[in-house]
């Protein structure tokens, strides 16, 4: 159990996950044009390009607290809408998790997702089954402490959690709203897939692609 | 005398808040606005830093009274209270007031040097006042 996740693999992790969102912004507008405010993906655009930016400046930083906090302030003024204070929580609480400076092992990682998902809950105030990204983080944060304490690897572990991510997400298509522009709509919010549960979907999906392999560039 | 701080997804919106209630406080009372995101006040959006960087601008001992317009303009503005030194954080406080009304009825209690929980407690007052007349 010595697979150690570095900063660099947090940046790379966080420049595919940039890369997957701009790839889906059509996808994530159309989500959002059926049940919100058709915003999402032109915000997460925008967020995601500015921290595109900001990962390309800060290529120096090597401690993970204060690379995860600079990826949170980035996304706090950069995304707009309910999601930049969302994933600016969720970031800035996953930066004061233990770390070992420059690496986390998986206990650690899981730890900092943790962090992130209860800040992400006492920002929003949302629970399990109100249709947001909480059905997304919170099933994938169990999966992965779950695995964790049977001792899996870090491929297990992260398959564990994009696969519970994967079915929170579909899950929200068939709950009601009850937090944010969806939840006006009541139960005509039934039959659509919420967008921010798929934006954070991609969180764990690429995660799940890039902090497996060991010494990713 | 406590200050007032306008938070809208929208600059103009806050702008012409900060219009109406100006013009029932005079200019005794300081008011500051963050409306649209930080880089171009044309994107809609709310921004913590933009809603500090406000707080900061008025920011007062008698206290800071901030009004919201819906949705993250909430979370938005918990987390730029967050970002404030614990001394400066106690004198503000989050108004569950409705934006227009709240501001405008806040102007004018806040010019009257009303205390800041006084002062919210006659804006979130307007929640449910009526607006026309033979109603309510």
């Amino acid at each position: 159990m010595a697979q150690e996740i570095t900063t660099k693999q947090l940046r790379k992790w966080l420049l595919v996950y940039a890369a997957r969102i701009i790839e889906n912004e059509d996808h994530l507008t159309k989500l959002d044009t059926a049940i919100g405010d058709a915003d999402h993906g032109v915000n997460m655009r925008r967020g995601m390009g500015k921290l595109q930016e900001r990962l390309q400046v800060e290529r120096q930083s090597e401690d993970i607290s204060a690379f995860l906090r600079s990826v949170a302030m980035t996304l706090i003024s950069g995304v707009g809408g309910a999601a930049g204070p969302l994933y600016g929580t969720f970031f800035l609480r996953a930066a004061t998790s233990p770390t070992n400076g420059s690496s986390i092992d998986l206990p650690q990682l899981t730890q900092m997702f943790r962090y992130g998902l209860d800040g992400l809950q006492q920002r929003g105030k949302a629970q399990a089954d109100d249709k947001t990204m909480i059905d997304t983080i919170q099933p994938a944060v169990e999966a992965m402490e779950a695995a964790v304490a049977a001792h899996q690897s870090a491929a297990v572990v992260l398959a564990a959690a994009r696969q519970a991510a994967h079915l929170g997400m579909k899950h929200t298509i068939e709950i009601e709203a009850r937090k944010g522009r969806a939840s006006y709509l009541g139960p005509h919010s039934i039959g659509h897939q919420d967008p921010g549960a798929t934006s954070a979907y991609f969180l764990f999906e690429t995660a799940a692609e890039v902090l497996t392999i060991t010494g990713a560039d | 005398m406590i200050s007032l701080v306008i938070v809208s997804h929208s600059a103009k919106l806050a702008a012409g808040v900060h219009e109406l209630a100006a013009q029932m406080a005079g200019d005794q009372v300081g008011i500051s606005q963050a409306g649209g995101l930080s880089d171009d006040g044309e994107q809609l959006g709310t921004d913590a830093f933009r809603i500090r960087s406000a707080i900061e601008e008025v920011w007062c001992e008698d206290g800071v009274l901030l009004l919201m317009d819906l949705g993250s303009s909430v979370m938005s503005a918990e987390m730029a209270l967050e970002m404030l030194p614990e001394q400066q954080r106690q004198n503000c406080l989050l108004s569950n007031a409705p934006l227009v009304e709240g501001a405008i009825v806040a102007a004018l209690h806040a010019s009257l040097g009303e205390p800041l929980q006084a002062v919210n407690a006659v804006a979130e007052a307007a929640l449910s006042t009526p607006k026309l007349a033979g109603t309510g």
